[in-house]
């Protein structure tokens, strides 16, 4: 059995936090040059250009790309060969968090939901844990922001509903969002599964690099027509108008109890921040 | 694209009267900072009768809540906040004088009711250029709420502050013409 100090985790959690805000990953900012070509707007070429060298300062100078730092969220999978020794994993991922957001200059987001006071050091983290096979750990950090996710939504539809219904509601949740999630977005898609599991499928779902391809034909096929369906809502950069409303659709998919259809849609704003490592 | 009109705070009337949507404008001068929790505190003030922290005729707000300056920054990371939970309190800072908001995301009608009655104007920065807005910040300091850490009020100066008009004293929204010019089929 491989033995892994936990201490070795706080220091990676730590320099992963960092670095997801500090470092836009290379898939986005191709994303934003392919968006820059097909945009008609003047104004929203202006923008995507401007978000093109904020991602260029924030990286050179080591600085926020973002002041919305997010909440920490943490996937770990966890080998099951693997023994954590030297303390807790929750409080080895805690304790990473609050020296990333503290050395990264980082803001604190996170408070009580009645008083609003603030925690002071951006825990608790949320952390997903999956035990897989092997004796690895690989670590996930993706801070999410609040603007783009207070216009997420999980719903319930009803088995009649069928792809259309998805794609009435996707469409229809981008449409209402409009300016306030920072578009371009991606649209994370979660579809099946139980209530709770459709919206961690739509998380999962934005980890994916952007540009790639959906695995399973079908779901790349309507990640498409949907991407293009909202690319004619006109909303645009920033909402002022234009084609690029969101860069991509992503969907993730799983059966679901034979009278349920649910669905989650978590909107990601441009800045699609997550950095990974395998210990 | 037309050339960006620069300004320099405080507004006037006049400053705001010749704004139309779509404009970009370039901020040079004093603004001030406030997001959540500022704003229900500036709010409750103008409830009980009292004299708010700062002059507010003539001026400017940015929703924001910046990351912690890093040693040799003036200002730490500071793109706009999401504005519509700032639209419960915003009407009636706009009746006390206040001439500007910065901030990203349509606003309720009763803040663009409000706007058109005491002619004030609604800026978009671009969100998530919270690295390169930072750059136009020239010197920062607090002037109230220092307990609410980010969501402090901070007085701002700023050079060249790239802003875009959403809302202008006509009743016009960008948002709306924006979505409406490039919206197919």
């Amino acid at each position: 059995m491989r033995e892994i100090d936990v201490k070795l985790i706080t220091e990676k959690v730590r320099n992963l936090c960092i670095e997801a805000n500090t470092d836009l990953g290379e898939d986005v900012l191709q994303s934003f040059d392919r968006a820059i070509q097909k945009e008609d707007s003047p104004l929203g070429v202006e923008i995507l250009k401007e978000l093109k060298e904020n991602a260029r300062i924030a990286k050179d100078e080591k600085v926020a790309m973002c002041q919305d730092t997010g909440f920490a969220v943490v996937f770990i999978e966890l080998g099951q060969d693997v023994h954590l020794v030297g303390g807790g994993l929750k409080e080895a991922i805690f304790e990473g968090v609050r020296q990333g957001y503290r050395d990264g200059y980082l803001r604190k987001s996170v408070c009580h939901p009645f008083t609003r006071a603030n925690t002071g050091d951006n825990t608790p983290a949320i952390i997903h844990t999956e035990i897989v096979s092997g004796d690895q750990v690989k670590i996930i950090v993706a801070p999410k922001g609040g603007g783009s996710e207070n216009m997420s939504r999980v719903v319930m539809l009803t088995p009649s509903d069928g792809i259309e219904g998805i794609k009435r509601y996707v469409v229809q949740r981008v449409k209402e969002s409009g300016s306030n999630p920072c578009p371009p977005t991606i649209v994370g898609v979660g579809i099946g599964g139980t209530f709770e599991l459709a919206a961690l499928l739509a998380k999962k779902s934005l980890l994916r690099p952007l540009g790639s391809r959906n695995q399973e034909s079908e779901l790349n096929q309507l990640e498409s027509e949907i991407l293009e369906e909202i690319n004619r809502l006109g909303i645009g950069p920033q909402g002022l108008g234009g084609r690029t409303t969101s860069l991509a659709v992503h969907i993730l998919m799983m059966p679901c109890h034979i009278a349920s259809f649910p669905l989650a849609v978590n909107i990601q704003c441009h800045a699609q921040r997550h950095k990974e490592i395998i210990l | 694209m037309t050339e960006a009109i620069s300004l320099k705070t405080p507004l006037t009337d006049k400053d705001v009267e010749k704004l139309k949507i779509g404009d970009r404008v370039l901020l040079s001068g004093v603004i001030y900072t406030g997001r959540d929790a500022a704003h229900k505190r500036l709010f409750d003030l103008l409830k009980e009768g009292k004299e708010l922290p700062f002059d507010i005729r003539g001026q400017i707000i940015y929703y924001v809540g910046p990351t912690p300056a890093k040693p040799g920054q003036i200002f730490g990371s500071a793109g706009p906040t999401t504005s519509y939970r700032m639209d419960a309190y915003a009407p009636a800072l706009i009746e006390k004088g206040l001439k500007g908001m910065i901030g990203k995301g349509m606003r309720s009608e009763s803040v663009k009711d409000a706007m058109k009655k005491h002619q004030a104007v609604y800026f978009a920065a671009t969100g998530g250029a919270g690295a390169l807005l930072a750059k136009k910040v020239k010197r920062a300091e607090i002037v109230a709420y220092e307990d609410l850490g980010p969501e402090a009020i901070r007085k701002l100066e700023v050079e060249k502050f790239p802003v875009i008009i959403i809302n202008d004293v006509r009743g016009n929204d960008l948002y709306i013409e924006g979505e409406k010019k490039y919206k197919q089929g």
